[in-house]
């Protein structure tokens, strides 16, 4: 029972009575190694998708190219987040540290390439 | 268990916030979030810069230097970065094994297969011996760079490039540290459930150094 729980909440036993929070059951059960191979094996096939789209030029060249990049380098990230990182089972406030700053620094970064990415100075 | 065995049984080390949550692994989250920020900031600046440098060699396009005539190839080898983040993708399967395997070390373990996945110092090494082979990689790329006319003060590709991916080798320096430390105390003591946070903090630590590498590998190498 106790050795359930531990692994459910992520805490040490002597964490139980603190455990038992409302907040805290909100975490769930990691997955498994049935899960970790196949999340491996998506992460390598999106990597050698996005490769594979490099070596074609014509593909490369079209306007196509960059948000497909973006999307898959997106969805490798997001993939990496919920499931080695946890994030889709651990407490909602992990999501929140992380999402939070996460936010706020792509829109500094979307910010700043509008307010610079249009100068066409050249430097060294 | 009665209240009193809660508080005799508690590290004095151990700290809970008053959701429950340890306030190591609440600590670790914040760092992350901190650890965005620093990451945009150096990928904005090689992104601002991208194409403005007046000299070569350039990432992806040939340069011929108006001075010697000496032809610079384009900079980057797409096959060994891609060989080297893939290193970098199953250092992180090998981490979430380590931690699962910390975290059901008490469960009786029947099957040679259980066994193995079971093993939390197989894991722990494999997954350092991924990041040390990652700063291999990386390495060899820095010095074949250098050989190749591009240095941190040729140009402004040169200088980002070289202290955003410096940044995140230094991050994966420190992981691999870490990580080495986790399997001395594995060998010394052996890591049982009850250490699961420790591992659990070390493990985020490095899927976040692998998510940082996905972006800058779609970011810088792969898009011209």
């Amino acid at each position: 029972m106790m050795d359930s729980h531990a692994s459910m909440t992520n805490l040490p036993d002597s964490a139980e009575g603190q455990a038992h929070t409302p907040h805290a059951e909100e975490e769930h059960a990691h997955p498994d190694w049935s899960i970790y191979w196949k999340v491996a094996l998506i992460l390598t096939l999106i990597t050698v998708g996005e490769v594979w789209a490099f070596y074609v030029p014509s593909f490369a060249a079209s306007r196509g190219f960059v948000p497909t990049l973006l999307f898959l380098s997106g969805l490798k990230f997001t993939i990496v987040v919920m499931f080695y990182m946890h994030l889709k089972y651990d407490h909602r406030l992990f999501r929140v540290l992380f999402t939070g700053p996460l936010l706020v620094a792509s829109i500094t970064l979307i910010g700043l390439l509008f307010l610079f990415g249009h100068l066409h100075i050249k430097i060294m | 268990m009665s209240a009193s065995a809660t508080h005799t049984s508690a590290p004095a080390s151990h700290h809970y916030t008053t959701l429950g949550l340890d306030s190591r692994k609440v600590a670790i989250w914040a760092f992350i979030g901190s650890e965005c920020m620093l990451f945009v900031s150096l990928i904005s600046t090689y992104l601002i810069y991208k194409g403005r440098s007046i000299v070569g060699p350039f990432p992806h396009e040939t340069w011929t230097d108006p001075a010697t005539g000496h032809v610079f190839k384009p900079i980057l080898n797409i096959p060994v970065t891609s060989a080297s983040t893939f290193v970098l993708l199953m250092s992180s399967l090998f981490m979430v094994l380590a931690l699962a395997a910390v975290q059901n070390k008490e469960k009786p373990k029947h099957t040679r297969g259980e066994r193995v996945l079971g093993n939390s110092k197989l894991w722990l090494w494999m997954t350092a011996s991924a990041g040390a082979t990652f700063l291999g990689f990386q390495a060899f790329e820095f010095t074949s760079f250098v050989h190749e006319g591009l240095s941190i003060r040729t140009n402004l590709f040169g200088s980002s490039f070289f202290t955003l991916t410096g940044f995140h080798g230094a991050h994966v320096t420190a992981g691999v540290i870490w990580l080495v430390t986790l399997l001395a105390i594995d060998y010394r003591r052996g890591l049982g459930s009850k250490d699961s946070l420790l591992v659990d903090i070390a493990a985020l630590y490095w899927h976040f150094v692998d998510v940082i590498w996905i972006v800058i590998f779609t970011l810088v190498y792969l898009i011209k």
